[in-house]
């Protein structure tokens, strides 16, 4: 009787053990260092999901790398949609703060993008709602960079870092 | 020697990351305490002054009109502001001051809350940087810990008039 006990209690303590380092340390890996997603639409067409909703690309999101809000034009990011914070949306930045850019479909034809802001762009345009629509996004919405596409197999490759020339601004800050 | 003490320099840098994921978790999913710096809050909040902070009503979409909220600045990703929720998306915000004869009013977008400090003279808030995506909250501001003279759950805004019939 007394080997059973004994036997319940290592258990349970294992059990806690586990329960506690494992689980933050995950929650933690999955929230500041990487995490993989996705990806849903065919606003990055044709970057991301060329073949529409028949096969979903995967993305390796890395968290750590925009620690520090810092990216660069071109990069493929992850933000906090600006109209619904319960969804994130996957886009190009094309322009950082200080940059003047011309837009596709907004409101104003030239933008100043503010202080502490970015200016993002579907690489499908006309099918993207991006900052043509809702303007320049704070860089307190960045979630992630988009480094790798994991799924399917066929399509492994590292995503580029490249800004369309014909989408470059037409006045750039200096860096 | 050296094995005793690279196993010991293994364990507490063990130990250093799975008290750090904790104390992560904690302040992301749960609260934790800040202090608030500036006057844009007073009378309710003074420089200075230690709160605790609660970050379950962001996951859940629960802020609600006359919280007060942690946020990061719009304009500086690095720092945080902390304001009162005026109004909700949706809502009709009055955007000039109640002396000025001609009343202009804007309604809030989708996704966005409308901020504004207590302190209307001395607050940078939604009236100058305009309406800021939801998305930038981090947490709700209910209970003063320090100063222990103010200890307690936090006013009701001194503002009333700022709250616009929707």
């Amino acid at each position: 009787m007394a080997q059973a006990h004994g036997w319940v209690k290592r258990y349970f303590k294992a059990f806690y053990k586990g329960f506690f380092v494992a689980v933050p340390v995950a929650v933690t890996f999955l929230d500041r260092v990487a995490c993989v997603a996705r990806v849903e639409g065919a606003s990055m067409q044709p970057s991301l999901n060329p073949g529409g909703s028949q096969s979903s690309d995967v993305v390796l999101l890395n968290h750590w790398k925009v620690r520090n809000f810092e990216v660069h034009r071109g990069d493929i990011v992850s933000l906090v949609s600006p109209k619904n914070p319960e969804q994130k949306i996957i886009k190009r930045v094309i322009a950082l703060e200080g940059d003047i850019i011309r837009t596709i479909g907004h409101k104003n034809r030239y933008v100043k993008v503010p202080r502490g802001h970015i200016w993002v762009e579907g690489d499908h345009h006309g099918h993207s709602f991006d900052s043509n629509s809702f303007g320049p996004v704070s860089l307190g919405l960045l979630h992630a960079l988009a480094t790798h596409i994991l799924w399917p197999p066929e399509r492994w490759q590292k995503l580029e870092s490249v800004l369309p020339p014909e989408r470059s601004p037409v006045v750039q800050s200096e860096e | 020697m050296l094995r005793g003490v690279l196993g010991k320099t293994f364990r507490l840098v063990g130990y250093t990351i799975q008290y750090g994921c904790i104390a992560h978790c904690a302040f992301e999913y749960v609260g934790g305490v800040v202090m608030c710096s500036g006057p844009s809050m007073e009378p309710t909040i003074h420089n200075s002054d230690i709160v605790f902070a609660e970050n379950l009503s962001r996951h859940f979409y629960g802020i609600q009109r006359g919280d007060i909220v942690i946020a990061k600045s719009p304009s500086d990703p690095k720092s945080n502001i902390c304001k009162r929720v005026i109004g909700l998306e949706g809502d009709k915000i009055i955007t000039t001051s109640p002396s000025d004869f001609f009343k202009n009013h804007s309604y809030v977008p989708m996704g966005h809350v409308w901020l504004e400090g207590d302190n209307l003279q001395n607050s940078t808030d939604s009236r100058y940087y305009g309406p800021i995506p939801y998305g930038l909250i981090r947490g709700r501001i209910f209970f003063k810990i320090w100063p222990l003279s103010d200890f307690g759950f936090l006013r009701e805004s001194p503002n009333t008039e700022r709250f616009a019939d929707d």
